[in-house]
């Protein structure tokens, strides 16, 4: 910013407390990652409050229902964080190969793939011990949605051919696999107006999670979110990866196999997403059919983003959006407002995240030193 | 991205602190009134499936002493069961209506299990006696309304040519594409029905497409099965096709086009279930019924239908609220050939093989597969 450089007459009102230094400046680079997403996501509250103010609502009720309907009770944190579980994978499979510079969007496709083969796996061992089963179909889906990102990643280091447009076309072909096999050769005969595959049977489904009705993906996504946290920041793979995303032709000038790079990682993303699909087999569908595509894929999309493509910090962000996705519905019974509302309040917050990237570094008031 | 590591630490710190700050203990919202909730799997205005329901959930709310909540737009994930839970304990629903096809099996069973005390009614589900005596399932034979829409389409049709916008050829469908394909040919004889499957129920550009090209082909009566019908409405009109509505009455998007259509009755059905279920009485775990247990009812003709066309189908539509007609009567062969019902049988409504349908009959042009 202008005003920043050599600026030389003392400054005042709230250029001045902008430049305080309040933090030290160890604690104020943290700081700033806590305190500009939380403005971003007050501002769009406030924001979102005005547009249903504009509907003769009440503001106030607005965000009394939306804590209530979130994080109020002990059952609208489970519902929460029921809907954040499978976010939190599905936001990985964006995130990840975000490191290496690639726009990944087909999360959803990796998904289904994943949901399929896992269920696959189920059919094909019907009799053995449910723990093989379960190990069974979480390796077969982690596979097939790993092999579906690869795919998009071979396509862009082997054909050029652009990852964001390929990831989001094989999503399509994905639903189409799905519908076919659901439709036709996988199909239960019995499940006649709702085409599905045979159940994988009760006694390997996977249950909840001790204590609470969330089932185990939760406890996956987070694992697989520090996991990856810990690849990417601190191994020398996931440094690498991060100098190939940074400047390619360098990364490639000191030797870095990139080719190498981008498939695997490709195929941890897909993996990630691949295991999302399983889970919603294993713990809540008990079946493939077409409710699999519920679009957790896309919506993880909008995670990863505002997580700024942080593995951990998509953790508190798919919490946050299971939140508002869990008070959605209390709006819609107590205030009346259309299902859309929500989906306005997502797109302030995204609007309003994205905007706030270019304060990072630009506030004085985290720095260790006026300047 | 260089996160530095005090900050995720206190992201961390900060979620758990809210986390056993707000862990309440579960508060229930206690009505004095009877509260029903209804989840819808679009949007409660899409001149479709979902709106048939809420039109019926609006009948409920003209009843003292009943509560309606809504909510629409619930996929058929866990979310539907968290939803149903939510109704329950924050709005102390007893009676739930989960209206979507994929809700019912594992969701609503699961729920129906888990609170045993409240009662699960769910649209188009098959209940048998192994699923828990507190759910139920109803729906209606609207293929009998689609045959008396079929009548009307055979009568007006003036290229002889049908067409048929679909979802998917799942048993229901195919039942709706036949009945109304067997209503037209009692009309006229000669008529084709082309049927096209858009793959699933709702894809509104899929929906426009298959209009048009339908009309392209020479068909000037156009009907579907779709969650909402609005688009095919719309373009049928526009092109100068003539329509048959689904679900609800869509005359108001069309009513220079609309002939007549085939519609839930669920604004007396959800009135009769829940005096059922206030006075005591408990609500059949099966229930079915078409146009004589009015669960289903037939649009008001459009002014153009002629009085041929509407004497016609009032004469069958008499006779099926009579209880004295069957429409899938033998012989009936599919449209390669093959004897489907033999002659001499005669498959009423309740027939259990009519809900395994695969076939489509003689007249219609298409494929299941």
């Amino acid at each position: 910013m202008k005003a920043d450089v050599g600026a030389p007459i003392a400054p005042s009102g709230l250029g001045a407390l902008l430049r305080l230094p309040v933090f030290g400046p160890k604690v104020g680079g943290a700081a700033e990652y806590i305190v500009i997403p939380a403005l971003a996501l007050a501002g769009s509250l406030v924001l979102f409050g005005v547009f249903v103010a504009l509907f003769g609502k009440n503001p106030l009720d607005l965000y009394f229902y939306m804590y209530q309907g979130a994080f109020g009770t002990w059952f609208s944190w489970q519902n929460t964080l029921t809907r954040a579980a499978p976010l939190i994978l599905t936001a990985l499979c964006t995130a990840l190969p975000a490191q290496l510079g690639m726009v990944i969007i087909g999360g959803e496709g990796a998904l289904l793939i994943g949901a399929l083969t896992a269920t696959s796996a189920a059919l094909a061992m019907q009799g053995a011990p449910p723990p093989v089963v379960d190990v069974a179909m979480a390796c077969a889906g982690m596979i097939g949605g790993g092999l579906w990102i690869m795919l998009a990643g071979a396509l862009r280091q082997y054909r050029g051919v652009n990852e964001t447009i390929s990831s989001l076309l094989l999503v399509y072909i994905a639903l189409a696999i799905l519908n076919f096999l659901v439709e036709g050769p996988m199909r239960d005969p019995t499940s006649l107006n709702k085409p599905s595959t045979p159940e994988i049977g009760a006694a390997n489904m996977i249950g909840s999670i001790p204590g609470m009705e969330v089932h185990w993906g939760l406890v996956f996504g987070i694992v697989a979110a520090i996991l990856s946290y810990i690849l990417v920041y601190h191994t020398v793979f996931g440094f690498a990866a991060r100098v190939a995303g940074g400047n390619i032709r360098a990364a490639r000038v000191v030797g870095l196999s990139v080719g190498k790079l981008i498939l695997i990682i490709c195929f941890l993303a897909g993996a990630a997403a691949g295991l999302a699909g399983m889970m919603e087999v294993a713990a809540v569908q008990g079946r493939a059919n077409a409710n699999l595509a519920a679009g957790y894929g896309f919506a993880g999309i909008l995670v990863a983003f505002l997580a700024r493509q942080n593995p951990l910090a998509i953790i508190p962000v798919a919490i946050l959006l299971g939140g508002i996705g869990a008070s959605g519905g209390l709006l819609q019974r107590r205030l009346g407002l259309p299902d859309a509302s929500v989906l306005v309040l997502q797109g302030l917050i995204f609007m309003m995240v994205l905007a706030s990237d270019t304060l990072y570094g630009r506030w004085g008031l985290f720095k260790g030193k006026a300047s | 991205m260089n996160f530095d590591k005090l900050s995720r630490r206190h992201v961390l710190q900060g979620t758990a602190a809210l986390a056993v700050g707000t862990a309440l203990p579960l508060r229930q919202a206690l009505a004095k009134d009877t509260t029903i909730g209804f989840i819808y799997v679009g949007s409660r205005d899409d001149y479709g499936y979902n709106q048939a329901h809420a039109a019926g959930a609006a009948a409920l709310k003209k009843m003292p002493g009943i509560k309606v909540v809504e909510e629409e737009k619930v996929p058929e994930t866990d979310a539907v069961e968290k939803t149903m839970e939510s109704m329950i304990n924050l709005d102390g629903a007893t009676l739930l209506f989960p209206t979507s096809f994929g809700y019912y099996n594992p969701h609503m069973l699961k729920m129906a299990v888990k609170y045993p005390k409240l009662r699960f009614e769910h649209c188009g589900g098959l209940w048998t006696a192994k699923d828990p005596k507190n759910a139920g399932s109803y729906f209606g034979y609207i293929d009998e309304a689609q045959h008396v829409s079929g009548i009307v389409a055979g009568h007006m049709t003036k290229t002889g040519k049908l067409g048929f916008v679909a979802a998917k050829p799942i048993p229901q469908v195919l039942r709706n594409i036949n009945a109304f394909t067997m209503g037209a040919k009692l009309a006229n004889p000669k008529v084709t029905l082309q049927v096209i499957f858009t793959g699933d129920w709702s894809m509104p550009v899929k929906e426009a497409e298959a209009t048009n090209s339908l009309i392209d082909q020479g068909v000037d009566v156009v009907t579907c099965h779709v969650d909402g019908p609005k688009t095919v409405v719309e373009n049928a009109a526009r092109r100068g096709a003539m329509v048959g509505g689904y679900h609800v009455n869509q005359a108001v998007l069309a009513p220079k086009a609309y002939l007549t259509g085939a519609e839930w009755n669920w604004e007396v059905l959800y009135p009769r279930f829940a005096k059922m279920f206030t006075s005591g009485q408990t609500i059949p775990n099966f229930y079915r019924g078409g146009l004589k247990e009015e669960l289903v009812k037939v649009s008001p003709y459009g002014p153009m239908v002629s009085e041929a066309a509407r004497k016609h189908a009032d004469e069958v539509k008499a006779s099926l609220m009579a209880g004295t007609y069957v429409i899938f009567k033998g012989p009936v062969a599919d449209n390669k050939g093959k004897t489907v019902i033999a002659s001499g049988v005669s498959r009423g409504q309740t027939d259990p093989e009519l809900e395994k349908m695969d076939y489509l009959v003689d007249g219609v042009i298409g494929a299941t597969s």
